[in-house]
């Protein structure tokens, strides 16, 4: 095989994100878990902070795969209270480019509609940063970080649902 | 009418204290205009000219240091007609212009330009029209508070028992010296604001709201104290009344501390640096008063509305009430300044655990607050909150009573009633 044969496209990224988003919007989150890495990192940066590094700066969310297996764990109880009853999610992903090769990067934009009983939409805007890994033929997300456009959380409220 | 009850073995609170606009108009000028109001930590502003914007007590406010190193508080407002002078978050000022009419006041918030001063009258001094500031402005151990009452007590002796805990914050650090890290958590809870309070020395809640956090904790293999049947976790803290409405729970660390107590979660790595930064600690302090900043938790509350979360990372919180039933919540995380890379990121990350909008902790309070404020709508009807747990008791109080809550009430009560 040549190196254009191991390239990752477009459609291949754009495929994969949708189905990521059609996976999280129905709360199916140990099919979400399937599709990182052993080492995968999600991170949320705080909104005044967006370039930062987690090892020297507060972010919203700085998980490694322990803390985003347990935040799945925390999320399917029933008492996680700020997602119970579950929020309705909707995602929309555009927009999206691949940045890197090797490893794969790729970047997206977002909108996440959240809603809750007797409550506003909440509109949460921003860009993914995505790094993956191809193991064993499967295109895996080794890093994956949701950078907010908010200036600050404010009415957003908490991220209490994977973002 | 009485909002507090304070009887022998009756404490309640009047649910239209935390839903009356009356009850928080009244609150801004009785409460927000006379009491010592957190602005800022020292090191948020190193250099001359460093400045952030934020709001306190509903004003904006410009936080700086001056030309001269000396820390300020501008009320952000042009004398001129009243457009916000700055309108960045921050950044470093040589001089603050009004773009609205052009205006300049310097760094030091002199009046140092007008365009076309010509066209004022006889009389029109710039002297007289440099930004203002509050009456007072005073810090502690880096903590810089503001006051609108000329009249107010020295800040020492408003912090009353509150300073032995600040100061138990600033001796993590070698040099006394504690810097807030960058990255800021701001967000709106739309509940009253004194729920806030209530929750961030609140143990009575930890068990039923925060089972999820404590299954975390337990499954990453940090080894908790079980409470005997009957009891609430943590085990043997107590509960204080520190004067002036300040209060705090000072609890048994079950949790870990960056400053100095290793738990499975900072990872084997990180043990040698803890058990380094335990070891200086000691020579520091010597055995017993390391004891007392490590291996302790304090939840700390200056009146009204600061509080530090002293455990498994040093939380700065502060709230502004917005309305009746809505709050903008302000949250940093406090580290020695000497810290080395890998003991700031063990911090940050223990942090995270519990704390914050994405933590596993805050989202459930945040919840429960707003569930508590929902619930308010019914006050008419349902006049009464209890607030009674340890009121039978003698001599010391857990955590998980409530007299530290009726401190704070009692003060509250004071200060709108007079």
């Amino acid at each position: 095989m040549g190196q254009a044969d191991l390239a990752v496209t477009r459609a291949q990224i754009e495929d994969f994100l949708y189905r990521e988003a059609a996976l999280l919007d129905a709360w199916q989150l140990d099919e979400w878990l399937a599709l990182l890495t052993e080492d995968a990192t999600y991170r949320v940066p705080s909104n005044d902070a967006p370039g930062a590094d987690p090892r020297a700066a507060l972010f919203t969310i700085a998980d490694d795969i322990a803390r985003i297996r347990a935040r799945v764990t925390r999320l399917k109880d029933r008492s996680a209270h700020a997602e119970y009853p579950p929020s309705r999610t909707r995602r929309i992903i555009s927009n999206v480019r691949i940045v890197g090769e090797e490893p794969p990067r790729a970047e997206a934009n977002f909108v996440v509609y959240r809603f809750r009983r007797n409550e506003d939409v909440r509109q949460y805007v921003g860009h993914y940063k995505y790094e993956f890994r191809v193991v064993a033929g499967k295109l895996l997300i080794a890093k994956r970080e949701a950078v907010l456009d908010a200036m600050e959380l404010a009415s957003l409220g908490a991220v209490s649902f994977i973002l | 009418m009485r909002l507090v009850v304070n009887e022998s073995l009756r404490f309640e609170v009047h649910r239209s204290a935390l839903a009356d606009p009356a009850v928080h108009e009244l609150e801004s000028r009785r409460i927000f205009e006379r009491c010592w109001i957190y602005v800022g930590h020292e090191s948020e502003v190193r250099a001359p000219g460093d400045f952030k914007t934020r709001s306190v007590a509903g004003r904006p406010v410009i936080f700086c240091r001056d030309s001269a190193g000396r820390v300020r508080v501008f009320l952000n407002t042009c004398r001129h007609r009243g457009t916000l002078v700055c309108r960045e978050r921050e950044g470093n000022a040589e001089r603050y212009t009004c773009f609205y009419h052009g205006w300049t006041y310097d760094r030091d918030g002199a009046l140092y330009a007008v365009p076309g001063q010509g066209a004022y009258p006889p009389g029109f001094d710039k002297n007289e029209l440099a930004l203002k500031e509050p009456p007072k402005v005073a810090a502690y151990r880096g903590f810089v508070f503001l006051n609108f009452d000329a009249g107010a007590v020295s800040l020492d002796e408003y912090l009353a028992g509150a300073r032995e805990y600040i100061d138990l914050v600033a001796e993590q650090s070698p040099s006394g010296e504690m810097e807030v890290i960058r990255g800021t958590q701001e967000y709106d809870i739309k509940a009253n604001w004194k729920l806030l309070v209530e929750n961030s020395f609140d143990d009575y809640h930890l068990l039923s709201t925060h089972s999820t956090w404590l299954n975390y904790l337990k499954n990453a293999g940090v080894e908790m104290k079980r409470p005997a049947k009957g009891e609430m976790l943590p085990a043997h803290g107590v509960g204080k009344d520190l004067g002036n409405g300040h209060g705090v729970v000072d609890n048994v660390n079950f949790r870990g501390r960056p400053v100095a107590r290793w738990i499975p979660i900072y990872g084997e790595a990180a043990k040698p640096e803890i058990e380094r930064i335990r070891a200086e600690l000691v020579r520091r302090l010597g055995e017993k008063r390391a004891a007392r900043v490590a291996d302790t938790n304090r939840n700390l509350i200056v009146f009204p509305n600061l509080v530090l979360n002293d455990g498994s990372s040093v939380t700065i919180r502060t709230f502004q009430p917005l309305a009746p039933d809505r709050m903008r919540v302000s949250a940093w995380a406090l580290g020695p300044k000497e810290e080395s890379a890998t003991a700031r990121a063990v911090r940050l990350d223990s942090f995270l655990t519990f704390y914050g909008p994405g933590g596993f902790a805050t989202p459930d309070d945040i919840e429960a607050l707003e569930a508590v404020q929902a619930g308010m709508a019914a006050w008419r009807e349902v006049p009464w909150s209890v607030m009674s747990r340890g009121m039978a008791k003698q001599g010391e109080q857990l955590n998980t009573d409530e007299l530290h809550l009726r401190a704070f009430w009692i003060q509250w009560d004071k200060l709108i009633s007079r």
